[in-house]
């Protein structure tokens, strides 16, 4: 029973003596050793981000710049020109990188996720797991050459010519593990409970797998596709030797070279021609423009309101 | 593990195993997860119709026997069961049945809240769907919600995000979602632990309203409530005495039985230690 004079009362009467509590002193002051080493820790941190920023707004920059005044409908409509010729445009390789990218997507994301629910969900500790996660874990550190190197071998060869499907194998090399590794991470974020509670109300595993499980890690395996997608766009070392290069349009010939922005900047930066490096710039801008087109896009579709 | 064909002898092998109105039959001789001995003896035969509490000082096991009767234990690893769950006159234990089927008949709703990370409303649709509900999902969907006393305060953001309501309300939530479905039996975990005492009164009423069409058994630590709501009572303890915290049954009552003239001795101790 709580005392007429309430809790303190009774408390007090039963120690005998009032509780003293000393007041803290509540005041921020830079005399304090703590708040002094947070505001210099603040001051270092700022500095190091402006730092890491500014080599990437220099490259912007540069990239507006020069590759800005080659921006105009022929830089879209039309092919790249041979030596020492004027105008045209990247049309051709615009077209071609996406094609192979996301050839190279087709391939690799639906296994991806797969592997990845798999990792996560089913093979949990077993030694196929654990022998897949570290093979993936190696693949992403590989130098994308090797993978243009394989490709060759595995594709070029085999099919006696270069072509958009070798050069798709390649960057799906690329693509292949950071897609796995971060679905797998994006899948064990899901909380247990939400699992539980889908098998509660009777859903199978599928069913909490495909209704549950992959929905709520859809934003983060998502970012992850992005992400390897981007880089895989930019990547020329494993399309030298399998996508090669075209001078023409793609017209569906998916066992033809293609032409594609990174060869293509890779190609004409070196060129002792105006006009072709002109274009390598504008092609730089280009991409820089897909890849954030891209990754805008892909957070707009996680973002999107829910139907109900 | 007891066969099915014990149901013969049990005395409420009928058809529907509601023989003498008992709908379940949960018999745990010995549960373990791993080497852990976690519950011993425990029967509880939950009547149709009925409201059936389950009481006892934390750790005591009451989710682990609430869970063992729609095979939610089935999820942790190393558990290990020896007993017997009759439902309709079938051990959901038995070798060829289905726990998916059992627990589309038994729903749960857990000790604490977990929605779905997706709409209010798909929240509430997710089990229609399961079942491939034939009706008015969207007039089911709100009767759920009013069912759960949350309707009046999320009909206007039906497509907001189930996680994105408070603590008490993602737990009516969680309700509303078991509730749609309309199982057989639902098995609550201390659906009220996190709620207000107006919520709380709201679902108590929900379950009274229930169980003249469900069966349910909960899990609560509130003896008022136990006492307000549940037909029967089970009063679980721990075991120290062999060294181990391994849980039981004191003692399964009619409610009003068991909180007047309680048999055993521990279960006078309880109830006295908890209600002064
Ligand atoms: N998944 C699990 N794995 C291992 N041990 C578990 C698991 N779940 C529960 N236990 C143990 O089993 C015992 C009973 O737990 P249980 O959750 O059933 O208690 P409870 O009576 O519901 O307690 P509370 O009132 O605190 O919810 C506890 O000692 C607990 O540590
Ligand atoms: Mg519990």
């Amino acid at each position: 029973m709580i005392p007429p004079e309430g809790i303190g009362a009774a408390r007090r009467g039963a120690t005998g003596d009032p509780p003293r509590i000393d007041v803290p002193d509540l005041e921020r002051s830079l005399k304090n050793v703590r708040t002094l080493f947070s505001a210099l820790m603040s001051v270092v941190t700022v500095t190091a981000s402006v730092v890491a920023l500014y080599p990437l707004f220099s490259v912007l920059y540069l990239l507006i710049v020069r590759g800005g005044r080659r921006l105009g409908l022929s830089l879209f409509t039309e092919l790249p020109p041979g030596a020492g010729m004027i105008g045209g445009g990247i049309g051709n390789a615009i077209v071609g990188t996406l094609v192979t990218v996301g050839l190279a997507a087709v391939l690799a994301v639906p296994f991806g996720i797969l592997a990845a629910i798999y990792l996560a969900e089913y093979g949990d500790g077993s030694r196929v797991a654990g022998v897949v996660r570290f093979s993936a874990k190696v693949l992403t550190g590989m130098p994308s050459i090797l993978t243009g190197v394989f490709a060759y071998a595995a594709v070029v060869v085999v099919t006696g010519s270069f072509s958009a499907v070798a050069g798709a194998v390649a960057l799906s090399i690329l693509v292949l593990p950071i897609v796995m590794l971060t679905a797998e991470e994006a899948i064990r974020m899901v909380p247990h409970k939400m699992k539980e509670a889908a098998i509660g109300m009777g859903a199978t595993d599928t069913q909490t797998t495909l209704r549950v499980t992959l929905p709520t890690a859809m934003p983060a395996i998502l970012t992850g596709v992005m992400l390897s997608l981007s880089r895989a766009m930019g990547e020329t070392a494993p399309l030298l030797f399998t996508a090669l290069f075209s001078d023409f349009w793609f017209e569906g010939g998916l066992g033809e070279p293609i032409a594609t922005l990174a060869v293509l900047i890779y190609n004409f930066s070196g060129s002792p021609f105006d006009n072709q490096i002109d274009l390598a710039w504008a092609a730089s801008l280009v991409l820089v423009a897909i890849v954030l087109v891209i990754n805008l896009a892909g957070q707009a579709l996680t973002k999107r309101p829910e139907r109900r | 593990m007891v066969s099915a064909t014990a149901t013969a002898t049990n005395g409420n092998g009928h058809e529907n195993g509601v023989g003498d109105g008992v709908v379940i039959d949960c018999r745990i001789e010995n549960l373990y997860y791993g080497d852990f001995h976690a519950v011993r003896d425990t029967h509880v035969p939950i009547r149709k119709g009925t409201i059936t509490a389950f009481i006892g000082p934390s750790g005591c096991g009451k989710s682990t026997a609430l869970r063992c009767v729609n095979r939610m234990n089935d999820l942790v690893r190393g558990f290990r069961f020896s007993g017997h769950v009759h439902f309709r006159g079938q051990d959901i234990y038995g070798r060829s049945i289905d726990p998916v089927a059992v627990r589309r008949s038994i729903g749960m709703v857990f000790q604490q809240p977990n929605p779905f990370a997706m709409s209010i409303y798909r929240n509430v649709a997710f089990g229609l769907r399961l079942n491939r509900f034939k009706g008015d999902v969207d007039e089911q969907v709100e009767r759920a919600l009013r069912g759960a006393a949350l309707w009046d305060e999320v009909k206007d953001k039906l497509s907001a995000s189930g996680l994105s309501l408070s603590g008490g309300q993602q737990q009516r939530l969680c309700i509303a979602r078991a509730i749609a479905t309309e199982p057989e039996v639902l098995l609550m975990d201390e659906p009220c632990s996190a709620l207000d005492p107006i919520a709380t009164r709201r679902i108590e009423e929900l379950m009274l309203e229930l169980k003249e069409r469900f069966t349910i058994a909960i899990v609560t630590h509130n003896l008022q409530q136990a006492a307000r709501v549940a037909d029967w009572t089970g009063f679980m303890m721990v075991d120290t005495s062999r060294g181990g915290r391994t849980g039981y049954l004191v003692e399964f009552e009619e409610t009003k039985k068991l909180f007047d003239e309680p048999a055993e001795d521990l279960t006078r101790e309880y109830l006295q230690g908890e209600f002064s």
